[in-house]
């Protein structure tokens, strides 16, 4: 009993710590919540308004039917037409257009006598994924207009063709911001559970109250609840309240169950502060927990599967990745989300988590004594 | 002795103390020198948004001769790695249990269908979690198939060509390599960290600490202050600057088109752009802890999102487009993935740089005004 009373007036101090002060208690809890939303709508791969300067050389109606698909289309946006092509290299280069489309003046008369016309486009590649992903939307835009011109010429059933049926599993029409944002609540609680726990001991250190803290009757795995259950209980509230934004804000389907959620949210979150009192409890300074935390949390959301997909990095590092708590809750989320995951198949993502969490937190505890200021 | 002399040399006496200061702890240096290396060789090697051996459950129901040249054709390209298995219930599970990505299916009847109508299905089935991602990869996959086509139009088993074809070029970056334009992206976010992190601190540090008070009852002035607490955090992070250049370029193979000292003096606004509002925020809030909170928030997460490192801001809703105007990121983005890759092309490096320059002064102004404010209550 006296075990239990002892902890809980360490939480509640520890709780006062952050919320005594108005401007703590307003960093705490608003800017996650607002970060949520301005990030939830930037953060998005699929392209709506394509800057576009068309020179037609050819001044056909042919060229023109083909140009009329574009200023048809919700992805492009036309921004200017050209009379000749010194003026290209000035579009791209400014930036005033992000592709150029260029219709050579043989265009017509190649199509009259059958041959293939080619409709050139020149893309800036400074941001080389937007081009690859805006030519995409070029090419079927223009394989339709290729269409309607042999079935004008009744030559569609002799065109040999392949129909590559593409279909998208969980996610049909590849919205790209369900992929983002369904992860995102879980990258920004960690920013918030690992600032408030790897500052929690520094800032005690810094002021020197954490020696007296020693020396009081409790034992370091008392100090270590008191210290791990205020930045728990804030992270968790701000995952599940993200969470819940994001399917009801931004409309992502949840197809899971919520008992995986918040299961593998809590364990995540405990994970993260196992990190943060290992940073707080080798640091002596504010500064320093602060550097820290950022030594662990740069790398963790770049090579977290986040923005980029981990698939996509060479071996070595794919095995590296299976250190990082963001890795897991990153893809448990979608798969909560997008697939209909539940506790049986998330739970090879919980337990590598739980796993870090039992080797950080003890580490913390440990390290709370051999470092002294 | 002169007014200006002894000024000098409490600024020296100043900047000897702050420089000292940054020595004696570790973990500056550590995020200011090491982290750009090591983080850059991650990033560099680790970050990439093109897929390259995608696990596909291969599935031919067909073992026609057509069938088979084109499976081979997905097999030798390095995109896809297939796998086979003999029916599309055993390719399901494989999918589901995450072993691959999708599903490619020549059905049973695909000869005969392209033998008599010239028309014949394939399918490619995929997992769409990652929408960026199979978009490009659905790409791959009609790209081998185009090929494939032009081979047998070419053998004279095809009939007509498609009347119209994408002639692309990608300028700036001929091979849509997505390294080529993160790592300039990269080197925005790590001045950000060096600028804005490092300095979000030091005076909030003071002032919570009592030795603000202290420093303010000495002559020297607030403008001597300041500019011993820029000093050493720009050369700290030029330093850091100057090597993930150096790794960019010489281990990664970013080419540098534009100027050297360009980027170099562009870099440097930047920085003192972000060291003013590390600053800022450190001598606005006087609290540690907030200036911490606040630094993450407004500094380091806004420069990943809203800068246009990784997403495209035009097609952001207009609101998130006026936010990330106000962001110092946005500009060096620009400025550097402009330098590296384009090269030195005026109309777009002014007006960026204009901006940062505003930035600077406002907020170092706005610091400096701060800083005269004396003690509270």
């Amino acid at each position: 009993m006296k075990i239990l009373q002892r902890i809980i007036t360490l939480i509640l101090k520890e709780f006062s710590m952050v919320l005594r002060d108005p401007k703590s208690r307003v960093v705490v809890i608003v800017p996650p919540i607002i970060q949520f939303f301005v990030f939830g709508f930037a953060a998005t791969y699929d392209l709506t308004d394509v800057r576009y300067a068309v020179l037609d050389q050819s001044r056909t109606v042919q060229s023109r039917e083909l140009l009329a698909r574009f200023e048809g289309s919700d992805n492009f946006r036309l921004v200017t037409t050209l009379s000749s092509d010194s003026q290209i290299p000035e579009m791209i280069d400014t930036g005033k257009a992000r592709l150029v489309i260029n219709i050579p003046a043989d265009f017509s008369l190649k199509l009259a006598h059958g041959d293939q016309a080619g409709v050139q486009v020149i893309a800036d590649g400074r941001n080389s994924n937007v081009a690859a992903i805006a030519l995409g939307y070029v090419t079927s835009i223009v394989q339709q207009q290729g269409r309607q011109i042999l079935t004008r010429r009744g030559q569609l059933a002799v065109e040999p063709s392949l129909e590559l049926i593409n279909r998208a599993w969980f996610n049909e029409n590849l919205v790209s911001r369900w992929y983002i944002v369904s992860a995102l609540g879980g990258v920004i609680s960690m920013v918030v559970v690992m600032i408030l726990s790897s500052l929690s001991v520094a800032r005690e250190r810094e002021f020197g109250t954490f020696d007296q803290l020693l020396v009081a009757p409790f034992r370091p795995f008392e100090i270590l609840i008191g210290k791990a259950i205020p930045p728990i209980v804030f992270g968790l509230f701000d995952a599940l309240l993200l969470s819940g934004a994001a399917v009801f804000v931004f409309k992502i389907p949840f197809h899971g169950s919520v008992s995986a959620l918040v299961v593998i949210l809590t364990v995540f979150v405990v994970a993260v502060v196992g990190v943060g009192l290992f940073v707080s409890s080798i640091s002596t300074t504010m500064q320093q927990a602060l550097l820290g935390s950022f030594i662990f949390m740069m790398p963790a959301v770049i090579l977290g599967g986040f923005t980029t997909p981990i698939e996509n990095m060479p071996d070595w590092l794919q095995t590296a990745t299976y250190l990082n708590p963001l890795r897991y809750v990153v893809y448990g989320l979608r798969e909560i989300y997008l697939a209909g995951g539940d506790l049986v198949s998330v739970w090879p993502l919980i337990w590598p988590m739980a796993c870090i969490a039992a080797v950080t937190l003890p580490l913390a505890g440990w390290m709370f004594r051999r470092r002294t200021t | 002795m002169t007014e200006g002399g002894s000024s000098a040399m409490r600024l020296a006496g100043f900047l000897k103390k702050e420089t000292l200061q940054i020595l004696r702890d570790p973990s500056s240096l550590l995020l200011g020198i090491v982290m750009p290396v090591v983080l850059l060789f991650i990033f560099g090697y680790g970050v990439s948004l093109d897929p390259k051996n995608v696990p596909v459950a291969m599935v031919l129901e067909d073992s026609g001769p057509e069938a088979r040249e084109l499976a081979a054709r997905f097999e030798l390209s390095p995109y896809f790695k297939p796998q086979m298995v003999y029916s599309v219930a055993q390719a399901k599970k494989r999918v589901d249990s995450g072993a691959v990505d999708g599903i490619f299916i020549l059905g049973s009847d695909f000869s005969a269908q392209l033998a008599k109508a010239f028309r014949a299905e394939v399918q490619l089935v995929l997992n769409g979690v990652d929408a960026n991602r199979t978009r490009l990869i659905q790409g791959y996959g009609l790209g081998i198939i185009g090929k494939w086509l032009d081979v047998r139009r070419a053998r004279g088993e095809g009939g007509v060509l498609p009347p119209l074809i994408v002639e692309q070029r990608i300028w700036f970056n001929e091979s849509a390599d997505s390294t080529n334009f993160l790592v300039p992206g990269l080197l925005t976010l790590i001045m950000t960290l060096t600028g804005t992190l490092l300095t979000a601190l030091v005076v909030a540090r003071e002032w919570e600490k009592g030795t603000m008070e202290a420093l303010l009852a000495t002559p020297i002035t607030p403008g001597e202050i300041l500019l011993g607490k820029i000093i050493p955090y720009f050369i700290l992070g030029m330093t850091g600057m100057l090597l993930s250049v150096i790794l960019g370029v010489f281990l990664f193979n970013v080419p540098l088109r534009g100027s050297l000292m360009l980027l170099i003096a562009l870099s440097g606004l930047f920085l003192l752009a972000s060291l003013g509002f590390g600053l800022f925020i450190s001598s606005a809030t006087r609290v540690q802890f907030v200036a911490a909170m606040i630094s993450v928030i407004a500094g380091f997460l806004p420069a990943f999102f809203l800068s246009g490192l990784l997403f495209d801001l035009e097609s952001t809703p207009r609101l998130v487009q006026m936010i990330s105007y106000l962001i110092p990121a946005r500009y060096f983005v620009i400025i550097s993935q402009t330098l590296f890759l384009a090269g030195n092309v005026w109309s777009t490096l002014l007006p960026a740089a204009g901006m940062l320059a505003v930035m600077a002064i406002v907020l170092i102004g706005a610091t400096r005004k701060k800083l005269v404010r004396r003690l509270p209550q």
